[in-house]
């Protein structure tokens, strides 16, 4: 199906990565945002709240980051597309609520302008030091969807993606922006509404006697929806359960729940890959980046390039989950994998995983608080081709 | 370990419970301990639901953790048993994205009072259209017999092994002072008076805040030498007094003290959607989207 027109602002834009991100979710379909000020991501839900009224809808600053995380789950249950919008000490704080969205399949988008920590670090500079949290961070064994945009136009055009992903898999679907890209200003162009798609909640079809809130087909891990007032008088719980959504704590119901939040996204994980290549055949050294130290690889490479050297970049879009078998596929036709990262080296984990050894993974890594010195990739990468 | 045999009495003698239509059956037997007062809040409520005469489809019930949090999954609604401590705004959540629905939270008095204490005042502040049921029982339950936020001085816990020495809040005081529309509250021995307050609270729009104190005969009374369930109702017997209208200030528990019991506060405050709603209106005229229906947009 299309956008809504009423949520989309189609037309040629001069504005930040924060601003483009709440007009794609507002092209998205999104209607409740439950929010706390949190530099560096605050213009987010400013724009949301300026907007909403016109739109119809509810924006609430709730009390703090735990009751804006809870809140927008219950809006979804009452049947609202929904998001919240934050950075690192507040995404911290909402890491229990995440493990609920997980464990009760609510769809919902995290957006999370990244920023230097641990803690408070440095609330108005750049760093991509959440990339783990957002994999780990929440107890138990689930998985998550993570998209990381690098300018503002892959910030309206991305985020539409993480909310039609969203209601497809029922997981927490983050939008891994920064400080950088989400303050920047550019060109963006929001297309007419029909020219959007937009993935339907997967509503079901049956009648409240025959449905049953969890059941799945062994082809289709994800289960339909419904929301609350429909009659279906359904019971929702952050305890293990069973396919009618009772809870039934015991190792059988706990190994079929938990294999199946895994599944859904493991065995869809080639469908998710969502990657762009600059000249990583026949390269002999492949960069892999995302989010906004993709740019700042582009400039390296082009210096790399003029120096003779053969080198590729494979920029992730999708980050979880990690293309682990493309990246195993450059394994075994490049000599080196370099990996700026602006953390000391999280992502590059994931890599080293799927390299398993056979070619050597160099990471670059940076604390934040700026981007990398493009200079400094070169080096690392003309190191590695020598 | 065999299931426990549960006495059907439709199957045995064609009786029904007259609960049972509120209750989902196959949920049965529920988990609380004998003499615990929870399952008797839960008959009073399913007494409010069919005096107040409501549609039973747009009933919501949310709870956080805890004994009285999986009050939740017994109703026989669309029920939500979420986190610890955050039934509120899960319900504030659900709530704002479809106003037909009457969200009523059920919970206890350390998830709502102490885990959860922020979302209440803030709910309260806002007049947010919700019914907060909190079971009292003076102690956390499900996880053994600790300390809790209305723990009067004195008794043991667990967690205070020589006598709690932290002064309890006064629960409905709090409310009244955080803006709560209707303040009662009542024990377990005062099913009637517990019943019409909860249907009353069900047709009141705004922030409902309804406070049952109920025993805990496994932890509570049995740690304190305070006999069983029985005698803690006895205790609400001899020791309540109805003083409706009742400054708030002084209803005060002190361990097994005088207990007042009553409707302490009924006002009127418009809720947050009606504040929203005419604050937009006004200055936004017609560029406003009035909010309002459970229209969902895919």
């Amino acid at each position: 199906m299309h956008a809504d027109p009423k949520g989309v602002l189609t037309g040629i834009h001069f504005i930040d990565g924060d601003y483009a991100a709440c007009e794609g979710a507002l092209a998205a379909g999104c209607r409740f945002v439950a929010g706390y000020p949190i530099t560096p991501s605050t213009e987010v839900v400013e724009r949301f709240a300026s907007r909403i009224p016109m739109v119809g809808g509810v924006f609430i600053q709730m009390e703090d980051e735990i009751a804006s995380s809870i809140a927008i789950q219950g809006a979804v249950w009452g049947g609202k597309k929904v998001m919240s919008v934050t950075s690192g000490p507040g995404l911290s704080l909402m890491m229990e609520h995440i493990g609920y969205a997980a464990i009760t399949e609510t769809p919902s988008v995290w957006v999370d302008v990244q920023r230097g920590g641990p803690s408070t670090g440095l609330p108005t500079l750049p760093a991509q030091a959440d990339m783990m949290q957002v994999k780990w961070g929440s107890h138990g064994d689930y998985e998550v969807i993570a998209l990381s945009p690098n300018s503002p136009q892959e910030c309206f055009d991305l985020i539409i993606k993480a909310f039609n992903l969203a209601e497809e898999y029922r997981c927490p679907v983050f939008f891994m922006m920064d400080e950088v890209v989400g303050h920047m200003t550019e060109r963006v162009v929001i297309p007419p509404a029909d020219q959007i798609e937009i993935a339907p909640r997967k509503w079901t079809t049956k009648p409240p006697g025959e449905f049953r809130l969890y059941e799945t087909t062994a082809t289709d891990l994800v289960p339909e929806m419904i929301k609350a007032g429909d009659g279906y008088r359904v019971h929702v719980t952050g305890l293990t359960h069973d396919e009618r959504g009772y809870p039934a704590m015991n190792p059988q119901a706990q190994d079929a729940l938990i294999r199946r939040l895994k599944d859904k996204i493991a065995k869809n994980s080639e469908k998710l890959v969502d990657v762009r290549m600059d000249g990583v055949e026949g390269a002999d050294v492949v960069v892999l980046s995302y989010g906004i130290t993709s740019r700042i690889v582009t400039a390296a490479l082009e210096e790399a390039r003029k120096r003779g050297v053969k080198v590729g970049h494979l920029r992730l879009i999708t980050c979880w989950p990690f293309p682990a078998g493309l990246v195993r596929e450059i394994a075994s036709k490049a000599k080196a994998i370099v990996f700026p990262e602006l953390n000391m080296g999280q992502m590059v984990l994931e890599a080293e995983r799927a390299v398993a050894g056979k070619i050597p993974v160099i990471s670059v890594p940076h604390a934040g608080g700026t981007v990398h010195d493009p200079d400094v990739i070169v080096e690392n990468i003309m190191e590695v081709a020598r | 370990m065999s299931e426990p045999q549960v006495l059907d009495l439709e199957e045995e003698y064609g009786l029904e419970n007259p609960v049972m239509p509120y209750l989902r059956k196959d949920r049965i037997p529920h988990i609380w301990c004998p003499g615990c007062g929870i399952g008797t809040t839960v008959n009073c409520f399913a007494r409010a639901l069919t005096d107040a005469g409501m549609d039973l489809d747009t009933i919501a019930v949310v709870s956080g953790i805890g004994c009285t949090g999986r009050v939740a999954g017994y109703l026989n609604l669309d029920s939500f048993h979420t986190t610890h401590g955050r039934a509120i705004p899960f319900a504030t959540g659900l709530k704002l994205a479809n106003p037909g629905m009457k969200v009523v939270v059920y919970s206890g008095d350390g998830d709502l009072f102490s885990i959860g204490g922020n979302h209440f005042v803030h709910a309260a502040r806002r007049n947010m259209d919700l019914m907060v049921v909190c079971v009292n029982n003076f102690t956390y339950g499900m996880t053994g017999g600790q300390v809790a936020p209305t723990t009067p001085i004195g008794p043991t816990q667990t967690t205070m092994p020589y006598g709690n020495f932290e002064p309890p809040f006064n629960l409905p005081f709090l409310a009244e002072a955080c803006g709560a529309v209707y303040v009662a509250r009542w024990t377990v021995y005062h099913v009637r008076q517990l019943a019409k307050a909860m249907k009353e609270g069900l047709q009141k729009k705004g922030f409902v805040f309804i406070e049952a104190l109920s025993p805990c005969p496994t932890l509570y009374a049995r740690r304190n030498r305070l006999g069983d369930g029985v005698d803690q109702v006895k205790y609400y017997k001899e020791r309540s007094t109805i003083r409706n209208g009742a400054h708030t200030k002084e209803v005060g528990i002190s361990y097994q003290g005088d207990i007042i019991v009553g409707k302490f506060v009924e006002r009127e405050r418009p809720t947050w959607l009606e504040c929203m709603n005419e604050h937009f209106a006004k200055v936004l005229g017609d560029k406003y989207t009035p909010y309002g229906g459970s229209h969902v947009q895919d």
